[in-house]
């Protein structure tokens, strides 16, 4: 996967665990929770979606790169590029 | 003579039904004999029949809350926001940890249970794959937990396991609460999700008491001598209660005063109920409302239309309103089935209107009367006009053998 379908796998994410949010203007280097109502159960989600959807272990001493979009781009590349 | 003090009231009714999903609704589907029993897809057993609700819980949730949830805790919600508005109490200002929230339910813990088994079943049975939001849904106080998040409730909140008792048990212990000075308000009543687990419906397959027709709105016929089980159902019923004094100083409207309750158990059968403990519990909550049988004038009937449970309780009754011409008979399941967790209180409420319209509605289906649920004045199929409603009983029981009775009163 390209760091931009990375990025879209994200939001695609997001879009199930905080279906009240506009994700239209979100910004790539801006840490998500600075931009979105998302708490720590929210990103547990994530790492849940990324494991049945990717196959992606996520260890919780890793959960920081998933801060914005650019770092899952950055963090994740390597680990989907065969996806 | 209780002071106003202790005489406790209710304010407020929020409620969501198969067959509607405010009271007024409710009532007037009630007295046209419009069933709210549908088919309805059930995973691994396909189409069954069942009382499902058609409420919006957007009226009062986020979509995330939706998603992180559980129903239940959705259809306390709808409830309680509708019970509030309801009683007209001015809840922004009211002290928040003066309410307290007591829900009986009779389960809870089955559908999120079964959703993450068949969750993990689509993923090799990973167990790495079971949701972290597992424990906050199944919590026995997950459906009252969630009224208390959704509104900023910080008084007390818990859920009453009482089998299919337990709508009755909630308003029960709200009553209690009130009493002992705990609370200045309760929310208090069932609900049920149960519907969305398929071995609610596989388990009563098992044991012979799921009903089955192939006209849905026939289906659940308590009392019918062609009866053949129970119709699951989800649903839920909150009623705001307060203390006679308050409610009156504030000029609410009031619906009716809980005179008495009672609670015993059959210690019996783990499925069968007991006559002769029906009749003792009936009993008891009339001596503690300090009337006789003949006072009443609605009983509302428990009758989930399974063929030795409903004997049972017509036994019962025969017993204890042996010479109470006035005392009238109906069932809510005949139109909306078994709500489980929500059918004490949902049955009461859709009785509580006739203190004002003296209606009693009728109970459905029932095309021969089974010779051994043959009790005087049933209300069978059409509402029947009454002199007058002073008393109404609210009868239920449930598995294990738990039996639970509220008398309420015009005032």
């Amino acid at each position: 996967m390209t760091n931009d379908q990375i990025k879209q796998a994200i939001i695609q994410i997001i879009s199930v665990i905080a279906p009240d949010e506009d994700l239209s203007r979100l910004k790539s280097d801006v840490a998500l929770r600075e931009q979105l109502e998302l708490d720590s159960m929210d990103f547990l989600d994530i790492v849940m979606e990324l494991r049945k959807r990717y196959k992606v272990e996520v260890p919780e001493t890793d959960y920081g790169h998933l801060a914005s979009l650019d770092s899952c781009a950055a963090y994740l590349a390597p680990r989907l590029a065969d996806k | 003579m209780m002071t106003t003090h202790h005489r406790i009231v209710i304010t407020g009714i929020g409620l969501t039904s198969p067959n509607g999903n405010t009271l007024a609704e409710f009532r007037t589907n009630l007295l046209k004999g419009v069933s709210g029993v549908v088919w309805f897809e059930t995973r691994y057993m396909g189409q069954v029949l069942a009382g499902v609700c058609h409420y919006d819980p957007l009226t009062y949730q986020l979509k995330k809350e939706v998603r992180r949830g559980t129903r239940a805790g959705s259809i306390a919600i709808y409830c309680a926001q509708e019970a509030m508005a309801d009683s007209k109490l001015d809840f922004p200002s009211f002290d928040k940890s003066r309410i307290g929230v007591y829900l009986g339910i009779t389960e809870h813990g089955n559908v999120e249970t079964e959703n993450e088994i068949y969750n993990i079943s689509q993923y090799g049975y990973d167990t790495k794959c079971w949701s972290h939001h597992h424990n906050p849904r199944t919590v026995a106080n997950s459906p009252a937990g969630e009224v208390t998040l959704n509104m900023g409730i910080t008084g007390p909140h818990y859920t009453i396991g009482a089998a299919c008792a337990a709508g009755n048990a909630g308003l029960i212990q709200g009553v209690q609460m009130l009493r002992l000075d705990e609370v200045d308000v309760a929310m208090a009543g069932g609900v049920s999700e149960s519907i969305h687990t398929f071995g609610i419906f596989a388990s009563f397959a098992s044991q012979g008491a799921l009903a089955s027709h192939a006209d849905p709105t026939k289906a659940s016929r308590p009392f019918d001598r062609d009866r053949n089980g129970i119709v699951c159902s989800e649903g839920g019923c909150i009623y705001i209660l307060e203390r006679l004094d308050r409610a009156q100083a504030r000029g609410a409207r009031i619906y009716g005063e809980i005179v008495g309750y009672h609670m015993n158990s059959d210690a019996s059968d783990f499925v069968l109920p007991n006559a002769q403990r029906h009749i003792e519990c009936m009993q008891a909550a009339l001596t503690k409302a300090g009337i006789s049988p003949s006072e009443i004038d609605i009983v509302s009937t428990h009758a989930t239309a399974t063929p030795l449970g409903d004997i049972q309780e017509c036994l019962a009754l025969r017993a204890v309103f042996a010479d109470c011409p006035t005392t009238y008979f109906n069932n809510t399941k005949s139109f909306i089935g078994h709500a489980m967790g929500a059918a004490g209180a949902l049955e009461l409420a859709g009785n509580l209107p006739s203190f004002d319209d003296g209606m009693a509605h009728p109970t459905l289906n029932v095309d021969h009367v089974d010779p051994q649920c043959e009790v005087s004045n049933l209300v069978l199929n059409a509402p029947q006009k009454l002199a007058r409603v002073d008393y109404i009983l609210n009868n239920s029981s449930g598995m294990l053998g738990i039996n639970s009775v509220v008398v309420v009163k015009r005032i």
